[in-house]
């Protein structure tokens, strides 16, 4: 892309000209991956579009303001009131910029889709949402964890949200944007993480007197790190099963994040299933299915063959 | 004795106080002290009006009346009482988020959760939605040549509904809790499941009340427009002000409805077990979201579209000059109209939806800048070639042009999918709309109330103040709401209680400065109404039209007589009284005059009110005796009023005759000023126009003229 020069060199202005030096691990600031990297570098072309329409006025408006003042130097023209040169001109230049605006957007919008996966084999994690707490599932490596999202560097991840209580936004600003967790419903994420530290993540939606202290640490490490964790987590004691799901149902606050060896499989489709006795997939999909792109139909598939 | 019967569920706990009793905290404190605050109200008005023996003039010529300038009037007042609440609690927030970096600062969750929904619900339903309705109520009427809207007492019962929900939120300071759902309200959390107790209750039945009112004034005004013009007031001969208060009772008309059906299903979830929009049992809140957003984006250009009309009025007004641009600024706003039903899912891009879906509602949230952008450009070019003053109005509205476009910007970005998900509940949110309805419509109706206040009271507002309050406002508005667009970016929740970041701080300090500034400015409103009140006989303009007027109503004494027009003009432009003034032919009597029928005043608008209010209090607190007898209290006072024959009286031709002709030859008598005596006490309301002046000879020319009629 021939404007990939400009687009970084905007990108890096945002944040810097707001305020030199500030670290922000739980914001889209400090992108810790493509798709908060795009989402920034999208916000600064975005911007920078729309001073075609913005500078104008902060010009103009001064000029016209001392000139045309009572007692100015402008000519009174008291019934001045057309002229089809402006009137091209102040509806040609936003229509052409809404153009170009929607066509960024569009592209920007579909290359961006929470539901693409962003490489072969992801990682599978399942979220629960919780009163005031995430529940993270590894169907894959049989483990679980209470506010802690472990994460391989480099690896794709398939993020698949639910909630057992009310409506919950999930999100990872430094590496993807939110998602809502609904109950009876799954959601779908994917990221990508390519640099190893601790980052923030959080419920964005009001939940009630917890929802201030709803955060939770996400752990990008290196691949073998991982592996690692994966086998040291498994080694714990602790199980979640159906019985300790109904405990974390009770609304609390988690202070230290909280690991089990093993969870009772099938966990998350029994938590969407819990909302809908009465339908035996109970497979509601928040999504309209309406998308013809083969990444969606894949997706979708997926789903009704799990 | 069962109590429960008597009194519903209210208790001795239900009572604010109660909690500060039992358990006393500065949380508490604050709270008790707010109800405190509002039964002290309460008694004080009790007292004030007794004393002063206000009782009877308050129901005879006020509360009865079916005026279309009093109920305006009536409206604004209770939109600027209920901003004095929700703007210090929007400044207890900011205080709260400063004190909050790493401790949780003076005041609890909870009370923080019911402060953001009263703000929220209050600005926009008890502020914004009465400071416009009111707004239309007393301008539009006049400047289409009216003597009043086409169906007065539905207007007056629009009036008593939103002031019944109003009062049922002043009342949830005292007696029990607000919903911590914030002014959206969003299940399943406001479900009785998760949110038991009254507080979803009350945001039920006061925005529900509002709704309703504001459904009826849609219909009310749109009617008018469409049959009460005066003879040769063609639509593209109204005023602007006329289009955009047209163009947002039909979006009243059309989006207030899924707020109704939204509320009504919310309560029946709640009342009746129903499962609209529980988690289970087939309840779905997406439901919900779709149907409050159907109402809710409309809703926006509802609150901008007449603030839209006074920026036009007032950019050609105080340029002394036409609009520039009328007819493309009448199709902006129609498009504007059209677009803001095709963008509702914005709010919600974060809900799973396909990527396509998305796209195309970003971009249709695009294309409506469009039509904004050419209003913009419009108003400046409309001060190109004129002759600018910078007072109150116009500052406001210089203001407005700057600092709009700047939220124009960041809602431009709101609109893509993609920024969506980064900020979407962050308080880059919350300053994006702040940016637009605070310089947009809170300033436009504070511009308004600057320009229209000596047409409705004969008085103008003191200068000064008006100006040391705008430099207190526009400042404290721009400290107050831009750090909050870099603390959303920087991962800043909205309702959010505490934070631990302190990174944060500096900026959240920056925005309570603002808040400070914000309150400072108000206050020196207030102090403004009332000095200028006071100095009434040396701002007065009964002459009708201090500002060089251009459209009808400044053509007539100010305050207007009941009937409005002596006589019903005739128009042959859109400039009316201007070119009049021009051509020497303003101020002419009337060939003949004939008697004039106006609405009795009745007591059924504010029964209806007093029985609605007394309805949803008793079906938040489950008194259901109550919820019977005022229902059919309620259904009997509109049956009553459906006998009664003898609504309307006479005005005979004399009395308007005697009145008009005063008014006319004391305009005569007084010479008319310039735009340098504009602000001086020589300015009694007859204005020379701009364009002619240096010529005093066409001055008393227009005089002679006037009374050679």
């Amino acid at each position: 892309m021939k404007s990939r020069g400009i687009v970084g060199l905007v990108a890096a202005a945002v944040p810097a000209a707001a305020w030199p030096g500030i670290a922000c691990a739980g914001s889209f600031l400090e992108p810790a991956g493509p798709i908060a990297a795009g989402q920034i570098s999208h916000f600064g072309v975005i911007s920078t579009l729309m001073l075609i329409v913005i500078v104008p006025m902060f010009v103009a408006l001064p000029i016209v303001l001392l000139r045309y003042r009572r007692g100015g130097k402008g000519t009174y023209r008291p019934d001045w009131e057309f002229n089809w040169g402006l009137e091209a001109l102040i509806w040609g230049v936003p229509v052409a910029l809404a153009f170009a605006l929607g066509t960024a957007l569009w592209k920007h919008t579909l290359q961006h889709d929470p539901y693409r996966p962003l490489g072969p084999e992801p990682l599978l994690v399942e979220v629960v949402a919780l009163d005031w707490k995430f529940l993270f599932l590894y169907p894959e490596q049989g483990v679980a964890t209470l506010d802690l999202l472990a994460l391989p560097e480099n690896r794709p991840v398939t993020l698949k949200l639910t909630s057992g209580t009310v409506m919950q936004s999930f999100i990872i600003p430094s590496l993807a944007g939110q998602i809502y967790a609904m109950a009876g419903m799954q959601t779908q994420l994917n990221v990508l993480a390519d640099k190893t530290g601790d980052l923030i993540g959080r419920n964005t939606q009001y939940n009630g007197l917890g929802f201030a202290t709803q955060s939770f640490k996400t752990s990008v490490m290196s691949q073998e790190a991982f592996a690692a964790w994966v086998q040291t987590t498994k080694a714990q004691t602790a199980a979640l099963d159906a019985a300790g799901y109904q405990t974390l149902l009770k609304p609390s606050v988690v202070s230290e994040p909280v690991l089990y060896g093993n969870f009772a499989p099938g966990l998350f489709d029994k938590v969407i299933a819990s909302f809908s006795p009465g339908m035996a997939q109970g497979h509601a999909h928040a999504g309209m299915s309406a998308s013809t792109s083969p990444h969606h139909e894949h997706d979708h598939m997926q789903e009704a063959g799990r | 004795m069962n109590w429960e019967l008597i009194f519903g569920q209210i208790t001795w706990n239900s009572f604010v106080f109660a909690g500060a009793i039992e358990n006393p905290s500065l949380s508490e404190f604050i709270a008790s002290g707010a109800g405190t605050v509002a039964v002290l109200g309460a008694l004080a008005s009790v007292i004030l009006l007794t004393v002063k023996r206000w009782w009877v003039p308050l129901w005879r010529d006020w509360l009865t009346s079916v005026d279309h300038k009093k109920v305006g009037i009536m409206y604004i007042v209770t939109a600027l009482v209920m901003f004095a609440r929700a703007v210090i609690e929007g400044a207890l927030m900011r205080a709260q988020q400063l004190s909050a970096v790493d401790n949780s600062g003076f005041l609890s969750a909870d009370h923080f959760g019911q402060l953001f929904s009263t703000h929220g619900t209050i600005m926009i339903f008890f502020v914004a939605m009465p400071f416009i309705t009111g707004l239309m109520n007393y301008v539009m009427p006049l400047q289409i040549g009216a003597r009043d809207v086409s169906f007065p007492l539905l207007n007056a019962i629009s009036l008593m509904l939103t002031i019944a929900g109003a009062i049922l939120i002043m009342v949830s300071l005292v007696i029990g809790q607000f919903s911590t759902g914030g002014w959206t309200a969003y299940p399943p959390f406001t479900g009785i499941h998760f949110s038991p107790g009254q507080g979803v209750d009350y945001w039920i039945w006061a925005v529900s009340l509002g709704s309703i009112g504001s459904t009826l004034t849609g219909l009310n005004f749109a009617v008018t427009i469409y049959k009460k013009r005066c003879p040769g007031m063609t639509l593209f001969r109204m005023p602007l002000f006329c289009w955009t208060t047209l163009c947002t009772s039909i979006l009243m008309i059309f989006a207030m409805a899924p707020l109704t059906a939204a509320t009504i299903m919310l309560a029946l979830d709640r009342y009746a077990g129903f499962h609209f929009f529980t988690n289970g049992a087939g309840g779905n809140m997406m439901n919900y979201a779709n149907l409050f957003w159907l109402f809710g984006h409309p809703e926006v250009y509802i609150l901008i579209l007449p603030a839209f009309g006074v920026w036009s009025e007032v950019v050609a007004t105080f340029s002394s000059k036409r609009i520039y641009g009328y007819t493309s600024l009448v199709y902006a706003t129609m498009c504007i109209a059209v677009l803001s039903f095709a963008v509702w899912l914005h709010h919600f891009f974060t809900m799973g939806q396909s990527a396509n879906v998305n796209a195309v509602f970003g971009i249709a949230t695009m294309v409506i800048g469009v039509p904004t952008g050419v209003k913009v450009y419009d108003w400046l070019l409309t001060m190109v070639g004129g002759r600018i003053r910078f007072t109150t109005p116009m500052l406001f509205h210089i203001n407005f042009l700057l600092t709009f476009i700047l939220g124009g910007m960041t809602g431009v970005l709101l609109a893509n999918p993609g920024i969506d998900f980064q900020v979407h509940n962050t308080l880059f949110l919350v300053a994006h709309f702040h940016n637009m309805i605070i310089p947009g419509v809170l300033f436009g109706m504070f511009a308004a109330v600057q320009f229209w206040f000596p047409k409705a009271f004969g008085f103008r507002l003191h200068e000064g103040l008006g100006r040391a309050s705008f430099w207190c406002f526009a400042p404290g508005f721009l400290l107050a709401f831009f750090p909050l667009y870099w603390l959303g970016m920087m991962g800043a929740t909205r309702r959010t209680y505490m934070w631990t970041d302190p990174a944060y701080l500096p900026w959240l300090a920056l925005a309570m400065a603002g808040a400070v500034l914000i309150l400072t400015g108000f206050a020196l409103m207030v102090t403004q109404i009332v000095v200028s009140v006071r100095r009434r006989a040396e701002l007065a303009a009964p002459l009708g039209d201090p500002w060089d007027g251009r459209a009808l109503e400044w053509s007539i004494p100010s305050p207007p007589p009941d009937w409005n027009f002596a006589v019903l003009p005739e128009v042959s432009s859109r400039h009316p009284f201007y070119e009049a003034k021009k051509a020497g032919t303003a101020y002419r009597s009337p060939t003949a005059y004939e008697d004039i029928e106006v609405p009795r005043n009745t007591a059924t608008a504010p029964l209806i009110g007093l029985f609605a209010c007394a309805w949803a209090f008793g079906l938040v607190w489950h008194i259901w005796w109550l919820v019977v007898v005022s229902f059919v209290l309620m259904w009997a006072v509109v049956i009553a009023r459906s006998f009664a024959s003898d609504t309307e009286e006479i005005i005979p031709a004399a009395t308007v005759k005697a009145a008009n002709e005063a008014f006319l030859a004391a305009v005569r008598a007084t010479p008319g000023v310039t735009r340098d005596q504009e602000m001086t006490a020589a300015n009694r309301g007859r204005a020379v126009p701009e364009s002619l002046e240096g010529g005093a000879g066409v001055l008393s020319s227009g005089a002679t003229v006037g009374v050679s009629r």
